[in-house]
């Protein structure tokens, strides 16, 4: 008897040692496919503001997404809530996918306002949502303003984060 | 709403069938076949024909004419003004009537277009290279050799009156606006001027010989060569062929200046839009895709039909082979089918 | 080791070491089958038949097929389906077979359904039977993306970014999966992997044990009867074939099938040479483009039905997104269909159009799966929405109900 459950013991324990490892190796499996290095220092674009033009869309690409700056215009109206300052001028910074399902709106810089062709939403010079599907504003990404005249996307500055608390939760849900 | 019905009438077209035909004692396999028949074609023809006829809105077929119609009844259509539009093609249609005379249009396009652009079949050659032309037009001019053949009288009489407005691209190009077509409009010329220039362009076109080939050419590789000719003249001065080895003249930096965007490569889009969609495109792209920067460009029937075969010719290569093949095997796997039902009925005759 | 015997024959040979004569019986010859089925019991032999042809073809595919997203496009669409010999034909024959594939799963799927053969001991058959589909569905999704087209590319995006809805660990998710922040090469060539490597050899061990769940409670039949195979087979085995109710696996069962994979391939090669724009979407001829999307994004078709139920809850209920309700009716859609065998609580086995109660269910569960099929393909605007939602609803609705619906049928039937 005593015998035999040693004989179990020594199993469970053979099988617990060999978990251990079995464990150790699924994490350095899950290691592997994390994003490289590289990926994640690409993580960040950088644009320089001082060239912009108001009332035109600048498509810059981060994380593969395409962010959609817009330089408001003096005659444009006001849309200071989503928008941020950089120097004297108001920018709209965000992510230029459609929050209906995915597609590029289109800036049309007569009406200053952004149309989805897919299935016709359509959104503001801030990006807010007022015609069709789509469901909440297009997404502001992180972002932080450096020397004055450039943001950085994929940072999140003061800017950002005063940004998105003095917006109401239920217009923006990243 | 319509296919949520039809989804129903569908399930209760099936009860019925199937009462139906054990009434009429039909084979039981044979009724379980006919029910998966129908089901099948249904979603078959629910996520195929049935979406891309909800996804894609028809539009009327290409039209040769090029008398301005369908600019019209566009513009009408937006509930826009279409005076001004209706009066340009009504005095192009006029021009039109004038018979021309191909040496008096010689001594015009010597003084009026060689500036520009070259006409290599008369000896007139490139004024600049590509790239130069690129950054002084904008955009590479096209050798006029065979534009005679390539483009249609009357988009030719209306090309040289006003560019803008025969290759369909005001919004491009808004009268007074900041970016000014390369190509100057004509209109202050004589009707019968115009006449003369477009009958000349026809008369040089007509003299041009076929591009040759290799001594022993297939049939496919005459048709092929012709067809690029065409496609070289109508295409390339902004798209690539790639899969052809083919490069846009004016690069991608001097097109995007120009019309606002990069041309596609044109290597797989026989694949990827069609014949019938690349018909209707190319002869005029506006009523497809409002608002691209691509323009008109005026091919006459016989040019873009060589158009769209070269394009199969190059992303579709091996259409022929395929179509040669496929009989083939659908009769072999007939004969196959009808030797596996004669064992199969041998082994199943001790069972019953 | 036993003695061996000087071999007569080269049979002889093999039978000593590997014992052919009685593999070949338990088998084959002796492996026993009910008489009474019809050509939807073929569906699995053509499903292999299939399969092969997916592996075969792929070989091809795979000799010139380059993964990496500057050169994936190019390979296949020049390289391959221009320049290689006969490279179109593998091409075709594997997209198509790849959809081909699913509509003759669901065929397989839904003759169990409709005959009842998920229950009353064949409940393992039917949980491999899942755990193909889902493998599946990874092969075919996996493969789409190699393509490296906008559909290929939109496709990924869109189901990568529904991981993206779990709570707290979504976004890192996503991440994690896509080995970046967007679909991007470390995503085609992971995917890669899986698609020619993992869930290839997975799958073979799959097909294998679904084979051996078959074994002992035998397939099911026409009419859901229960019988004897003992006392069957013995009758077959001495001569009265034509009383017995079994048939032997070779050459009775397989020599149908046959007959029904030649029938079916000409249907197959038919699509292969004349109408495969079904199966090789005419957008996925455009290069992928992240910047760029098409008008209109959908999933193959048959993920079409789980696609609709996704998109189905498009606004907020009690307090939870639409986007966050969508995502649980998908999970719920997912899962259902592999615990229906303790669903239905009715014990009859037997046809559905026999049965008073699941005969309703089983129609009015097709005619939901076509609708949302057919819905999940057009753009939800409008109308579309709404018939979306109440088909989704319907769905959810008619798997909640099974319990109830088949309890009160084995009152109706009593037991039997
Ligand atoms: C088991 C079932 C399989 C399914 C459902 C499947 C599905 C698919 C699909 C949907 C595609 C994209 C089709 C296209 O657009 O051409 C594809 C491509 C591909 N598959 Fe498979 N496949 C299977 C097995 C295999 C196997 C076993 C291999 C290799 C050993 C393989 C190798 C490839 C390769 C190299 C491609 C890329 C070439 C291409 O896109 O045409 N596949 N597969
Ligand atoms: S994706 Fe923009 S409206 Fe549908």
């Amino acid at each position: 008897m005593i015998n035999e459950s040693r004989r179990g013991f020594m199993g469970k324990a053979f099988g617990a040692v060999a978990a251990v490892g079995a464990v150790a190796s699924l994490v350095a499996m899950k290691k592997s496919w994390d994003p490289l290095p590289s990926v994640m220092a690409a993580g960040f674009t950088t644009v320089d503001l001082s060239k912009f033009t108001g009332n035109k869309l600048e498509i810059v690409k981060w994380q593969g997404k395409p962010i959609f700056i817009l330089k408001m215009a003096a005659d444009m109206p006001s849309v200071e809530k989503r928008s941020v300052k950089v120097g004297d001028n108001y920018y709209s910074v965000m992510i230029g996918l459609c929050t209906h399902l995915g597609c590029i709106p289109a800036y049309r810089d007569t009406t200053h306002d952004f149309k989805c062709a897919c299935h016709g939403g359509e959104f503001d010079a801030a990006g807010v949502h007022k015609f069709g599907p789509p469901p909440r504003p297009l997404d502001i990404p992180p972002f932080t303003i450096k020397d004055g005249n450039t943001i950085v996307l994929g940072e999140a500055g003061a800017e950002y984060k005063a940004l998105i608390a003095s917006l109401s939760t239920d217009i923006n849900k990243a | 709403m319509f296919a949520l019905y039809v989804g129903l009438a569908v399930a209760i077209l099936l009860i019925v069938l199937n009462i139906v035909l054990s009434k009429l004692s039909f084979p039981k396999e044979g009724r379980i076949l006919a029910i998966i028949v129908v089901l099948v074609g249904y979603i078959y023809w629910g996520f195929e024909p049935f979406a891309h006829h909800e996804m894609h809105p028809h539009v009327e077929d290409a039209s040769y004419a090029f008398d301005g119609k369908q600019d019209i009844e566009a513009l009408e259509h937006a509930g826009k003004d279409a005076t001004e539009t209706k009066a340009f093609w009504a005095s192009m249609a006029k021009i039109a009537e004038h018979k021309g005379d191909a040496v008096a249009g010689k001594a015009l396009v010597t003084a009026n277009c060689t500036g520009c652009h070259s006409i290599k079949a008369e000896g007139f050659a490139e004024v600049m290279s590509d790239a130069d032309a690129a950054v002084s037009y904008g955009v590479t001019p096209p050798d006029l050799s065979i534009a005679g053949r390539v483009y249609d009288r009357n988009f030719l009489i209306a090309f040289i009156a006003n560019p803008v407005k025969a290759m369909h691209i005001e919004h491009k190009y808004p009268v007074g606006g900041e970016k000014v077509f390369p190509m100057p409009a004509s209109d202050f010329m004589q009707p019968q001027e115009i006449a003369d220039m477009v009958a000349y362009l026809a008369d040089a076109a007509s003299k041009v010989p076929a591009p040759k080939v290799k001594e022993g050419a297939s049939e496919f590789e005459i048709s092929k060569a012709a067809n690029k000719e065409v496609f070289e003249t109508a295409c390339v001065r902004c798209h690539a062929m790639n899969y052809a080895g083919i490069q846009a003249k004016t690069s991608a930096d001097a097109m995007s200046k120009y019309i606002g965007a990069t041309p596609p490569d044109l290597s797989q889009y026989i694949r990827s839009r069609g014949d019938h969609y690349l018909h209707n495109f190319i002869n005029d792209p506006q009523r497809k895709l409002p608002g691209t920067g691509m323009p008109r460009v005026g091919l006459n029937e016989k040019a873009q039909t060589q158009v769209v075969e070269y394009m199969t010719q190059i992303g579709d290569s091996k259409k022929d082979e395929r179509e040669a093949l496929g009989p083939k095997v659908l009769i072999y796997l007939t004969i196959l089918a009808i030797f596996a039902l004669l064992w199969k009925q041998k082994i199943w005759r001790d069972l019953h | 080791m036993a003695e061996f015997e000087k071999a007569n024959s080269i049979g002889e040979w093999f039978d000593q070491r590997l014992n052919v004569k009685a593999f070949t019986k338990v088998m084959m010859t002796e492996y026993w089958i009910p008489k009474e089925i019809n050509f939807l019991w073929a569906m699995g032999a053509l499903l292999v038949m299939l399969f092969k042809l997916l592996i075969i073809t792929g070989i091809f595919l795979l000799m010139y097929y380059k993964p990496d997203v500057n050169m994936a496009f190019d390979s296949v669409n020049y390289t391959i389906m221009q320049e290689v010999g006969y490279g179109w034909l593998f091409r075709n024959i594997h997209g198509v077979g790849a959809s081909v594939v699913f509509l003759i799963i669901y065929i397989h799927m839904f003759t169990a359904i409709y005959y009842g053969s998920y229950k009353k001991g064949r409940e393992m058959i039917w949980l491999s039977g899942m755990l193909l589909f889902v493998l599946f569905s990874a092969e075919g999704f996996s493969g789409y993306m190699l393509p490296w087209g906008q559909m290929s590319y939109w496709a990924a995006y869109v189901i990568t970014e529904i991981f993206g809805g779990i709570p707290f660990i979504g976004g890192d998710l996503v991440i994690w999966i896509r080995g970046n922040f967007y679909v991007a090469d470390a995503t085609l060539t992971r995917f890669f992997m899986l698609h020619v490597l993992l869930i290839p050899v997975v799958l073979i061990g799959a097909i294998a044990f679904h084979f051996y769940t078959l074994r002992f409670p035998h397939v099911n039949n026409e009419e859901g009867e229960f019988f004897d195979y003992k006392k069957e087979s013995e009758k077959y085995l001495a001569g009265d074939k034509a009383n017995s109710k079994v048939i032997a696996f070779w050459p009775d069962f397989l020599s149908k099938d046959f007959m029904v994979i030649a029938i079916f391939m000409i249907f197959f090669f038919y699509l292969v040479f004349y109408n495969n724009g079904f199966a090789m979407d005419p957008v996925n001829f455009d290069k992928a483009d992240g910047m760029k999307t098409p008008a209109h994004i959908y999933p193959e078709w048959y993920f079409l039905w789980s696609y609709e139920v996704l998109r189905g809850f498009f606004f907020e209920i009690g307090g939870i997104s639409g986007k966050d309700l969508g995502l649980m009716a998908f999970g719920f859609a997912q899962g259902i269909f592999l615990v229906l065998p303790w669903l239905d609580r009715s014990p009859m086995v037997k046809p559905a159009n026999q049965r008073p109660v699941f005969k309703y269910w089983f129609w009015l569960l097709m005619a939901d799966l076509f609708v949302l099929t057919i819905f999940g393909k057009l753009p939800p605007t409008g109308i579309n929405a709404y018939v979306g939602f109440f088909a989704s609803t319907t769905f959810l609705g008619l798997f909640i109900s099974l319990p109830f619906l088949s309890k009160i049928e084995a009152k109706i039937v009593g037991g039997k």
